[in-house]
C-alpha cells in the first residue's frame, strides 16, 4: 500500500466505518421492530403457541430440520408444514405420535417423544402460528 | 526458548482445542453415515444429538484455540509477562470440565431431560442451532471468557500497546458482548431467529474476522520479518472493511423470516461486498510472504497461513456470495449449498487461523526452537493438503447435492418432496462421507506430526 496512505489514516476509516455501521444497524433494528408486529401477527401467540415453542426448544427440533430455512438439513422445512399437511392441525400431532421408538429400518427416523395430549397441541398451534408469518413468499413450494 | 515464560500457559488450550477437534470430526463422520444409513446408532444417538456434539465441540475448541493464542501473542506484543498464569490455567480447567460435562449431558440423556435437570424453565435459552447448551452452561461461558479478557486486558493496557493486541482485546470483547444476546429468547420466534443472528453472524462475519486478521497479522510479522507499520496498516483497513460491509451483511439472514421487504436489498448489497475483506486478506498474506526479509524455518507455519489466507476467501467470499443475493438464496436458503458453505467458510477462517498459530507456536512452547524438526514439518505439510483438499471435495459434493437438492424440490412444476429428493442424492452423501474418511486420516496425520522422533532441527 502506498505510503502516502498513512496508517492513522487506516485506523481512521476503521474506527469511523465501524462506529457508522453499527449505528446504521441500530436504527435500521429499531425500524424493523417497528414493523414486525404487522408481519407476524404476535396479537396470535396465545399460551398455546408459546407452550409449543418451548416443547420444539426443549426437543431440539431444529437439530434436524429447518423452520423458515435456518437450522439441520437432515429432515422436511416446519415453517410451512401446517399447509403443506393440508391445514391440519390433527395431522401434525398424528405425524409426531406415530414414530416407531426403534426406527425404520435403514430409513431416516423421527425419535418417539412422548409428547402430552396439551403438549402435542402446543406444538401443532405454533407451527399453524409459524405457518401465517409473511416471510416474503417463502418458501418456492409446497415442499418447503 | 520463550520470549515470556507466562506464554507457556497457551499449551494447554492448544492441546485441548486439537483433541477436542478430533472428537467433532468423529461426530461429524457418524452424520454423516446417519445421511444415507438413517438408522445408524438410533435411537441411541439420534441425528440431532450428533449433530450439536459436532457444532458445539467445533464452537469450544476454537474458542480454545483463540485463547491459547492470545495468551501467546499477548505477552510478546505487550512485552510483559501475563498479568496472571495462574487464573489462565484455572479457567483453562474451568471450562474444559464445564465443557466435557456439557457434551457427557447431550449424550448421556434425552435433550427434554437435560433441559429439565438443568432449570431451562428458569431462563430458556435451550434448543436453538449452535446454542443449544444449557443455560448454566452458556452463563459459565460467560464467567470463563470475562476472566479470560480481564486477563488479556490487564495485560494488554499496562504494557507496549501494538495494533495486533488493541484489534485481537476489541474481537475478543466483541466476541463477549455479542454472546450475550443469546440470553435473549423471547416467544416470538421472528424476533427470537432476528437476535439469534447477532451471536451467530456478527461472530463469524464481524468480531471473529478481527481476531482472525489479528493473529494472521501476528504471525506474518513473526515469519516475513516485513516492518510492522506496513502490516499494521492492512490489519486496519482489512477489518475497516469487514465492519464496513459486514454489519449491514448481516441482511442475508433477513430475507425470509418475517423481517420487512427492504433488507432483500440491504442484505444482499452489503454481503455481496462482503468477499473485498476476505480477498484483501490473500492478497496482504501473499504480498507479505513475497516482501519477505528473511526464510523462517517454519515453513509449516507459512504454509498454513497462506492457507487460511485462500481457504477462507474460497469459503466465506466465493462459497458465500454463490447464495447470499436475495433472488439466489430465495431457492439455495436452508439447503445443502448452505452445509458446503458453511463447512469451508469455518474451517478455512477459524480451523486454518488456530492451526495457523499452533503450528507456528508449538515448536516454541515445546523447548524445540523455532521450528520443528525438518521430517514433523513434512508430515504437517501432509496433513494440511489431506485435510484441506479433503474439506475442498466435502465442499464441492455438498455443493452438487444442494444443486440437485434445488433443482428437484424447490423449481419446477412437479416439485419431489423433501424425502424423496433426499433419495435422489445419495450418491453425493456417500462420497461425501468418503472425503469426510480422508479429511480424519489427515487429522490424525496432523496428530502424528506432533510426535515424530527424528531429534535433528532444520537448519535455522
Ligand atoms: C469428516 C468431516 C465432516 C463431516 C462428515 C461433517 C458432517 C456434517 C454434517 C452431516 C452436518 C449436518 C448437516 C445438516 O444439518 O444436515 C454438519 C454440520 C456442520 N459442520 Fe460438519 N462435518 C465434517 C467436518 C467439519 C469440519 C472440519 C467443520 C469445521 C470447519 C465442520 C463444521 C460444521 C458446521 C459449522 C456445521 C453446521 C452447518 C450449517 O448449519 O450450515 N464440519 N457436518
Ligand atoms: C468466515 C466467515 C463465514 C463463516 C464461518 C460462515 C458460516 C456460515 C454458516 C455456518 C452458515 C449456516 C448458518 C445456519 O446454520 O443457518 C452460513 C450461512 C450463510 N452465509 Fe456464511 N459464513 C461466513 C461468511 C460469509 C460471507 C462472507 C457471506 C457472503 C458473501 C456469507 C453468506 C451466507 C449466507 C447467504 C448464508 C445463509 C444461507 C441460507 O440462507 O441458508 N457467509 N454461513
Ligand atoms: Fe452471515
Amino acid at each position: 500500500m502506498s505510503d502516502r496512505f498513512t496508517k492513522s489514516m487506516a485506523r481512521n476509516i476503521y474506527l469511523g466505518g465501524g462506529v457508522f455501521a453499527f449505528l446504521l444497524f441500530l436504527g435500521l433494528t429499531v425500524d424493523t421492530m417497528e414493523r414486525l408486529p404487522e408481519r407476524d401477527h404476535r396479537e396470535n401467540i396465545t399460551p398455546a403457541v408459546a407452550l409449543g415453542k418451548k416443547v420444539w426448544e426443549d426437543n431440539n427440533c431444529i437439530g434436524c430440520h429447518t423452520l423458515l430455512g435456518e437450522g439441520a438439513y437432515f429432515a422436511p422445512e416446519l415453517g410451512n408444514v401446517y399447509t403443506r399437511l393440508g391445514n391440519d392441525k390433527e395431522a401434525i400431532k398424528i405425524m409426531i405420535q406415530s414414530r416407531p421408538v426403534e426406527g425404520v429400518p435403514g430409513r431416516r427416523s423421527m425419535p418417539q417423544f412422548n409428547l402430552s395430549d396439551e403438549e402435542l397441541e402446543g406444538i401443532a398451534e405454533f407451527l399453524k402460528w409459524t405457518s401465517e408469518i409473511n416471510t416474503n413468499n417463502w418458501p418456492p413450494n409446497i415442499q418447503g | 526458548m520463550l520470549k515470556y515464560q507466562s506464554q507457556a500457559v497457551a499449551k494447554p488450550y492448544f492441546i485441548a482445542a486439537i483433541g477436542l477437534f478430533v472428537a467433532q470430526i468423529l461426530f461429524g463422520l457418524v452424520m454423516g453415515l446417519q445421511y444415507v444409513m438413517g438408522d445408524f446408532l438410533f435411537p441411541e444417538i439420534p441425528f440431532n444429538v450428533a449433530r450439536m456434539v459436532h457444532t458445539n465441540l467445533l464452537i469450544v475448541w476454537l474458542l480454545f484455540g483463540f485463547m491459547g493464542a492470545s495468551y501467546f501473542l499477548v505477552p510478546e506484543e505487550s512485552e510483559r509477562e501475563l498479568y496472571s498464569p495462574k487464573l489462565a490455567l484455572l479457567l483453562f480447567w474451568v471450562f474444559l470440565v464445564a465443557g466435557a460435562l456439557t457434551i457427557v449431558g447431550y449424550l448421556a440423556v434425552p435433550y427434554a431431560t437435560l433441559a429439565e435437570i438443568t432449570g431451562n424453565d428458569l431462563l430458556p435459552t435451550m434448543g436453538r442451532e449452535f446454542l443449544e447448551q444449557p443455560t448454566i452452561t452458556k452463563i459459565g461461558i460467560v464467567i470463563v471468557v470475562l476472566g479470560f479478557i480481564f486477563n488479556i486486558g490487564m495485560t494488554v493496557l499496562s504494557g507496549r500497546k501494538t495494533v495486533v493486541s488493541i484489534v485481537l482485546l476489541t474481537g475478543l470483547v466483541g466476541l463477549a458482548v455479542f454472546f450475550l444476546f443469546s440470553f435473549y429468547n423471547p416467544v416470538n420466534l421472528v424476533l427470537d431467529k432476528y437476535f439469534w443472528w447477532w451471536v451467530v453472524h456478527l461472530w463469524v462475519e464481524g468480531v471473529w474476522e478481527l481476531i482472525l486478521g489479528a493473529i494472521l497479522a501476528f504471525v506474518l510479522i513473526k515469519v516475513t520479518g516485513v516492518d510492522r507499520e506496513i502490516i499494521e496498516k492492512w490489519l486496519y483497513v482489512i477489518i475497516a472493511m469487514t465492519l464496513v460491509t459486514g454489519v449491514i451483511g448481516t441482511g442475508h439472514h433477513y430475507f425470509y423470516i418475517g423481517t420487512p421487504e427492504y433488507w432483500l436489498w440491504l442484505g444482499s448489497i452489503f454481503s455481496a461486498l462482503e468477499p473485498i475483506p476476505f480477498f484483501m486478506m490473500t492478497l496482504f498474506a501473499f504480498n507479505m510472504v513475497n516482501r519477505r526479509r528473511k526464510d523462517h524455518p517454519n515453513q509449516a507455519a507459512v504454509l498454513w497461513a497462506l492457507g487460511t489466507a485462500v481457504t477462507a476467501f474460497i469459503g466465506a467470499g466465493v462459497w458465500g456470495f454463490l447464495h447470499t443475493l436475495a433472488p439466489v438464496n430465495y431457492y439455495t436458503h436452508g439447503t445443502q449449498i448452505t452445509a458446503a458453505h458453511g463447512h469451508l467458510a469455518f474451517y478455512g477462517a477459524y480451523v486454518m487461523i488456530v492451526l495457523t498459530i499452533i503450528s507456528y507456536a508449538m515448536p516454541l512452547l515445546r523447548n524445540q526452537g523455532p521450528a520443528a524438526t525438518a521430517k514433523a514439518q513434512k508430515m504437517e505439510k501432509l496433513a494440511f493438503w489431506l485435510m484441506t483438499l479433503s474439506m475442498a471435495a466435502i465442499t464441492l459434493l455438498l455443493t452438487g447435492a444442494g444443486v440437485m437438492q434445488v433443482m428437484t424440490q424447490r423449481m419446477g412444476d412437479a416439485p419431489l418432496t423433501f424425502m424423496a429428493a433426499q433419495d435422489n442424492i445419495a450418491i453425493f452423501y456417500w462420497l461425501r462421507e468418503v472425503a469426510g474418511v480422508v479429511f480424519l486420516v489427515g487429522l490424525i496425520t496432523y496428530v502424528a506430526s506432533f510426535f515424530t522422533s527424528d531429534k535433528v532441527k532444520t537448519a535455522a
